[in-house]
């Protein structure tokens, strides 16, 4: 048993071996490894970006730790080492910014509310208004996180009052909770209705009323490859990388 | 021996005393005093006991079937009711919905015919802390049921006891020092109860927020009145497992 556990140690240390060496002999121009951090909310759109970046530059590694924005934020002040940080709220952005970690964030794409239903709409939901009936479950992203800010905004903004069933604790939870059909209605991002394909349906949010969310992306202070860690932010800046943010439902900004 | 288990001890301790010396004291009363909190205070502490209620109404007799069943496949049946003690609870929580949940195995009936559905009501988080709790009394009673003196009973039944009659003469007795700690332990499982009830019940304050959802969604934007819950929900705990400890176990069991 012990004997196993070793040679599966040495052989995981083996294996990582070329990698590190890899990441360590070339540490400019665009080679090497970057770590990125960025919002829940980019898991699809940053995970192929990062692919056909890889495919693009040869000899590159790009490593995603996604999670919510805040959770990133105080990580890379506690020091986390990351190379690019990627926010779903400029005020995390700015949070790392005045802590001095991060250089010049861009804005890089816009996200809007839209209200989910589950596919068969069984409270037949249509608009804003049928939230605030007492018969239709809706559910929200609680208060404390960034969809939740903006649920209450969009609410505000068409003069109503909605009185949820539960407020989730993130987007995710929010969505699934109708992907389920335990819930009636929600309000999640217009990427997340289109992330979850067929099951379930999205509702506009007429513009007026929409709270829009923006995401800025910069490169870190302590990175230890700047080239390339700048060389990614360009990438999701560039036409390739707008086409396929696009392509999950962010707007420009 | 004994560096690790100083090791084990400090370990054990160290996040505790982290609580304790991070603790903003002085803003505790003016915390405990917000309506949000209280109320998620005291939904915690009743659906906690409601659960116990119906761990011990329910499981008595389960641990009972368990200890002295002779039947074949009785063991399978023990290791699968007490899955939930090794399940992740959010797992708990997921299987709870799509059995229980309004179009679930039995819970689209529920939403059928009675037009009521579970999920997002404060019975969804009883029911969620006693799947996750009730198997810690199945199995605390089951094993004094196992090791009780079966010869007692027998001799009063000899004596013209009825069944039910000697389980409540007889057999509580025997085993009401496993009864309390069974007791004690679901309770303290279903009041720190988390992933279960935040999938299956949801998160609304009054109906479905217990303390370790309030302290969870907390902690995000307000770290030290995270903090602070955090240190309220160890005092009740502390308090509760010291109470009972005093009041009820004299010499037989110990926690």
């Amino acid at each position: 048993m012990h004997r196993n556990t070793f040679g599966a140690v040495v052989g995981l240390a083996a294996a990582t071996l070329p990698l590190t060496a890899c990441g360590g002999s070339s540490s400019s121009g665009t080679s090497g490894e970057i770590t990125v951090f960025a919002a829940a909310s980019l898991t699809g759109s940053f995970t192929t970006l990062g692919k056909a970046f890889e495919d693009e530059n040869p000899g590159t590694k790009v490593t995603f730790s996604f999670g919510p924005s805040s959770g990133l934020a105080e990580q890379i002040s506690q020091g986390a080492p990351a190379d690019v940080f990627a926010s779903a709220a400029t005020k995390n952005m700015d949070q790392v910014v005045e802590a001095g970690n991060a250089s010049e964030p861009v804005t890089f794409a816009n996200n809007t509310m839209e209200i989910a239903v589950p596919t068969d709409n069984p409270a037949g939901v249509d608009s804003l208004d049928d939230l605030t009936n007492k018969d239709v479950k809706v559910v929200l992203c609680a208060e404390d996180v960034p969809c939740g800010v903006s649920a209450r905004e969009v609410f505000k903004n068409a003069g109503i009052t909605v009185t949820p069933v539960s407020n989730e604790v993130d987007v995710k939870s929010t969505l699934s909770k109708i992907t389920l059909g335990e819930a009636d209605a929600g309000l999640v991002y217009v990427t997340d209705v289109k992330a979850a394909g067929d099951k379930v349906s999205g509702i506009e949010i007429p513009a007026a009323d929409n709270a829009t969310t923006t995401y800025p992306i910069a490169t870190l202070k302590d990175s230890k490859n700047a080239d390339l860690a700048k060389a990614f932010v360009n990438y999701v800046l560039s036409d390739k990388g707008a086409a396929e943010l696009a392509t999950a439902g962010f707007s420009k900004p | 021996m004994l560096l690790p288990a100083l090791v084990a001890a400090l370990f054990l301790l160290l996040p505790l005393a982290g609580l304790l010396v991070r603790a903003p004291w002085t803003d505790l009363p003016q915390l405990l005093s917000e309506p949000e909190v209280f109320q998620a205070l005291r939904l915690s502490l009743v659906c906690a006991t409601a659960a116990t209620g119906l761990s011990l109404f329910f499981g008595i007799p389960l641990a009972w079937i368990l200890a002295r069943s002779r039947r074949p496949g009785i063991s399978v049946l023990r290791a699968l009711v007490t899955l939930p003690l090794v399940l992740p609870p959010v797992v708990g929580g997921v299987a709870l919905l799509v059995a229980l949940g309004r179009r679930g195995l039995v819970g689209r009936y529920l939403d059928e015919w009675f037009g009521y559905s579970l999920p997002f009501t404060t019975t969804a988080v009883i029911l969620a802390e006693t799947f996750v709790a009730m198997p810690f009394l199945v199995i605390t009673v089951e094993g004094a049921l196992r090791t009780a003196n079966q010869g007692l009973e027998e001799a009063a039944a000899t004596l013209g006891s009825k069944p039910f009659a000697t389980f409540r003469r007889i057999t509580l007795p025997l085993i009401a020092p496993s009864l309390v700690a069974g007791s004690v332990l679901t309770w303290a499982r279903a009041l720190g109860e988390f992933g279960a009830t935040i999938t299956f019940a949801g998160n609304f304050p009054g109906t479905t927020q217990t303390m370790p959802l309030k302290i969870y969604l907390l902690i995000q934007n307000d770290p030290d009145a995270g903090i602070a819950l955090s240190l309220v929900m160890l005092l009740v705990s502390v308090a509760a497992l010291a109470l009972l400890r005093d009041r009820w176990l004299s010499s037989g069991a110990r926690l």
